[in-house]
C-alpha cells in the first residue's frame, strides 16, 4: 500500500462521510458545510490526478462561490428544524418513486460500462494548466467557446439587470 | 436671505463632471492631505513627563492661607460660602482660646472648613469674596480617586503647611 | 502484505517545514506589528502620538494587547451553535495563513551546496491557488456571523459573503489580463519575467487599479469594511466573539492585509527582483538576500496604502459597493482584458 492509496483512501472516508452528512443532517446549514467538507475532499482527488487546474477551479467555482451562495440563502431564510413544514404524503411516494427511477438508470447505465485500467497519477499530465488550455482551445474548441458565450452572456444579464 | 458671515458657500447642485465621477483624484486629494498630517506637529502632550504650562490666571485647587507669623487667616465668615454658587463649601466656627494666639490670627476661626471638590465649578467667587485674603486657587487640579468621599477636602488637605510649626497631616 | 513503499526525501520534507514554519511565523509576526502600524498611521494622521508607552516606541504593545485577549474572559452566547461559533474563527486564521504557501519570497539560496526555494510550493496554478482560498476566507465571516445566532451578525455575513463574491469577479479579470501577458499561472514564473522585462504595473496600470481595490474588499478593509462596519452593526460578524477568539478574527484581517499586500508586490512590482539587480555583478546568494529585502520594502509600502486609505476614505454605503463592483469593476475589467487581447494579438501578427 504505497501512500497515494492511504490519501485516496482518507480522501474517500472524507468524502463519502461527508455525504451522508448531507442527507442525515436535519439543520440545512449543516448540510451545506458538510456538502462544502465533501467538495474539499473531491477537490482532493484531483490533485492525486496530477489536475492541478480541476482542484482549484473546482475549489473557486464550487466551494468558494456556489457554496458560499448556498449558504447564503440558507442563512437568509434561516431554516432549522422546528420549523420545518410537515411534508404531504403524495410528495414522498413521488420522491421514492423518482429515486428508484435514478438508481435504475444509474445501476443499468453501470452494469455496462467497463472500467478502463486506472493509469498511475504521474503519467497522466492533462490537468495541468498548459496542456488542458491546448485540449480546450484545439479538440474542444467549439463547446468551449458556446459555454464562455452562455456565461458571458449571463453576465451581462447580470449587469443589464443591475442597471435597470 | 440675509447671511450673517461672509463665510457661508453656496451649495454646488451641478451634475459631475466626468473627472469628478472617476472619484480617484478626490481620493488621492485626500490621501495627500492625510499624508501631510503625518509630518505636523502631534497635538499630544506626553502627560507624565511633558506638562502644558497653566495660564496665570488659572484657578486650580483651593489653599487656606496663613499670615506671615503662619497663623491661620480664616476667620470663619461663611462670605466664601454665601459667593458659592455650586454650595461646595462648608465651615463650622469655633472661638479662638487662649494661648492659641500662635494658631489663629483673629478670636473666631474655622474648626472645620470643607470644600466638595465634585460640585466645585472652580469659578474664584470665594478668592473674591474672601475679606481676609485666606482663600486662595492654585495652579494644581484635583487628582483622581476611588471613593466620592476622598474628593471632599477638609482643612488639613487645604491648609498650606506651616514652615514655623510643622504638623504631620493624618489622612 | 509487502513492505511499505513510502519513499520520502526526508531533507526536501525537512526543508520545507522549515520554510513553512518560518513563513508562517514571519506573517504572524507581521500581522501582530501591523496593529502596531495601524495604531501609528491612524495617530500620525490624525496627529496624535500614537502608541507609546510599552517599550521604547510603544513596541511591546502588540504583546500586551496580545496578552489581553489571551486573558479575556471567553462567553459563548447561550443561544449559539458552539462548533460553528468555534470554527468561525479558525477558518478565518486557516484560510489567511493559507495563501503564503505560493508566494516566491526570494531566488533559490544555495546553503551548503544545496540549492534552496525561498516558495513552499511552486505551483503552475499559483494565483489560483490564492483565488480559491481567498474565496474560501468569506466561510470564516458566514459561519462566525450565523453561529452567534445574532441579527446584526447575521447581516454582516451576509454583507460579507455578497462583498467577497462580488469583488473576486473583477479581480479574476484583471488577473487574466495579467495572465495573457505572462502566459504562465506560476507566481515564480511571473517575477522571473518581471527580474528580465519590466515591471507589470507599467503594463497593465488599470489592471493593478481594479486588483487594488478588489484587494480593499477582500480584506474587509475600509472603504469595504461593511462586514464590520462599528457604527451600523456594533462590530458585525465579531460581534459576539471575545477574548482570542476575536483575536483570531482581528488577526487573520491583518495577516490576510500582509498577504495581498506581498501579492500586489509580486504581481505586479516585480516580487522579489530590483531594478538593475542582475548588473551589480553580486553573489547569487547576497542577490537572493536583497531580493528578498526588496519583497518585504514593497509590502510594508503597500501595507502602508492600505492604512493610509483607511484613514482617509470614509465606507462605503451598501448600494455604492455593490455598484462599484457590478457597474464599474467588471466591465472596466472586461474592456482592459480586450484591450491587452488587441494589443497582444497586433505585436504578435
Amino acid at each position: 500500500m504505497g501512500i497515494e492509496q492511504i490519501i485516496f483512501i482518507v480522501l474517500s472516508a472524507i468524502a463519502i462521510a461527508a455525504a451522508l452528512g448531507v442527507i442525515l443532517s436535519k439543520n440545512p446549514v449543516n448540510s451545506v458545510l458538510c456538502m462544502i467538507t465533501c467538495f474539499v475532499a473531491i477537490a482532493g482527488h484531483y490533485i492525486m490526478l496530477n489536475a492541478q487546474f480541476l482542484f482549484v477551479v473546482h475549489l473557486i467555482v464550487y466551494t468558494g462561490a456556489i457554496m458560499v451562495l448556498f449558504l447564503f440563502v440558507l442563512m437568509m431564510m434561516n431554516l432549522n428544524a422546528e420549523i420545518e413544514p410537515q411534508k404531504r404524503n403524495w410528495l414522498k411516494y413521488a420522491g421514492a418513486i423518482s429515486g428508484g427511477a435514478l438508481l435504475l438508470v444509474l445501476v443499468a447505465a453501470l452494469r455496462e460500462a467497463s472500467l478502463p485500467a486506472i493509469q498511475t497519477s504521474s503519467a497522466s499530465d492533462i490537468g495541468l494548466i498548459s496542456n488542458l488550455g491546448k485540449t480546450l482551445f484545439t479538440s474542444y474548441v467549439v463547446p468551449f467557446e458556446l459555454s464562455s458565450v452562455l456565461f458571458l452572456s449571463a453576465m451581462v444579464g447580470a449587469v443589464v439587470i443591475g442597471k435597470k | 436671505m440675509q447671511t450673517l458671515t461672509n463665510r457661508a458657500k453656496q451649495v454646488d447642485r451641478r451634475p459631475m463632471t466626468f473627472m469628478e465621477k472617476l472619484y480617484l483624484p478626490a481620493i488621492l486629494k485626500g490621501m495627500g492631505i492625510t499624508l501631510s498630517h503625518i509630518f505636523k506637529k502631534k497635538a499630544t502632550v506626553n502627560y507624565p513627563e511633558e506638562k502644558r504650562p497653566f495660564s496665570p490666571v488659572f484657578r486650580g485647587l483651593h489653599i487656606l492661607n496663613r499670615d506671615e507669623e503662619g497663623r491661620e487667616r480664616c476667620t470663619a465668615c461663611g462670605l466664601c460660602a454665601v459667593a458659592c454658587p455650586a454650595e461646595a463649601i462648608t465651615m463650622e466656627a469655633a472661638e479662638r482660646l487662649p494661648g492659641e494666639e500662635h494658631l489663629y490670627r483673629e478670636e473666631k476661626y474655622a474648626a472645620r472648613y470643607e470644600i466638595n471638590m465634585l460640585r466645585c465649578i472652580f469659578c474664584g467667587f470665594c478668592e473674591e469674596a474672601c475679606p481676609k485674603q485666606a482663600i486662595y486657587m492654585s495652579e494644581t487640579f484635583a487628582p483622581a480617586n476611588y471613593q466620592r468621599k476622598g474628593f471632599i477636602y477638609g482643612k488639613e488637605d487645604l491648609l498650606i503647611p506651616d514652615p514655623k510649626h510643622p504638623i504631620t497631616v493624618k489622612k | 502484505m509487502t513492505a511499505l513503499h513510502i519513499v520520502i526525501d526526508w531533507t526536501f520534507v525537512i526543508e520545507k517545514l522549515l520554510l513553512i514554519s518560518a513563513v508562517l511565523g514571519i506573517s504572524l509576526l507581521i500581522a501582530m506589528y501591523s496593529t502596531w502600524g495601524e495604531r501609528k498611521v491612524a495617530a500620525w494622521i490624525q496627529d496624535r502620538r500614537g502608541p507609546n508607552r510599552a517599550g521604547p516606541m510603544g513596541l511591546l504593545q502588540p504583546l500586551a494587547d496580545g496578552g489581553k485577549l489571551f486573558f479575556k474572559e471567553e462567553i459563548i452566547p447561550a443561544t449559539a451553535n458552539r462548533f460553528l461559533f468555534v470554527l468561525g474563527p479558525s477558518m478565518a486564521m486557516l484560510t489567511a495563513c493559507l495563501t503564503s504557501a505560493v508566494i516566491p519570497w526570494g531566488d533559490m539560496l544555495t546553503i551548503a551546496g544545496k540549492e534552496v526555494s525561498l516558495q513552499i510550493a511552486d505551483v503552475n496554478i499559483g494565483v489560483l491557488w490564492i483565488m480559491a482560498v481567498v474565496g474560501m476566507g468569506v466561510y470564516g465571516i458566514m459561519i462566525g456571523g450565523w453561529a452567534s445566532n445574532n441579527k446584526f451578525s447575521l447581516m454582516a455575513a451576509c454583507r460579507g459573503a455578497s462583498q467577497v463574491i462580488s469583488y473576486e469577479l473583477p479581480m479574476g479579470l484583471a488577473l487574466i489580463a495579467l495572465f495573457m501577458i505572462s502566459g504562465s499561472l506560476s507566481l515564480k514564473d511571473i517575477v522571473e519575467q518581471q527580474r528580465n522585462g519590466v515591471w507589470f504595473v507599467l503594463l497593465q496600470p488599470i489592471g493593478f487599479l481594479i486588483f487594488l481595490i478588489c484587494a480593499f474588499a477582500e480584506c474587509n478593509r475600509t472603504p469595504f469594511d461593511l462586514p464590520e462596519a462599528e457604527n451600523e452593526l456594533n462590530g458585525g460578524y465579531h460581534l459576539e466573539y471575545s477574548s482570542m477568539k476575536l483575536g483570531f478574527y482581528l488577526f487573520a484581517e491583518y495577516i490576510n492585509m500582509f498577504i495581498s499586500s506581498a501579492l500586489m508586490s509580486t504581481l505586479y512590482f516585480g516580487g522579489y527582483s530590483f531594478p538593475y539587480m542582475d548588473s551589480l555583478g553580486l553573489s547569487p546568494n547576497t542577490l537572493t538576500i536583497l531580493g528578498i529585502c526588496a519583497l518585504f520594502i514593497k509590502t510594508f509600502i503597500f501595507i502602508f496604502i492600505f492604512m493610509w486609505v483607511r484613514w482617509t476614505i470614509p465606507r462605503f454605503r451598501y448600494d455604492q459597493l455593490m455598484k462599484l463592483g457590478w457597474k464599474v469593476l467588471i466591465p472596466l475589467a472586461l474592456v482592459n482584458m480586450l484591450a491587452t487581447g488587441a494589443v497582444i494579438l497586433f505585436r504578435q501578427g
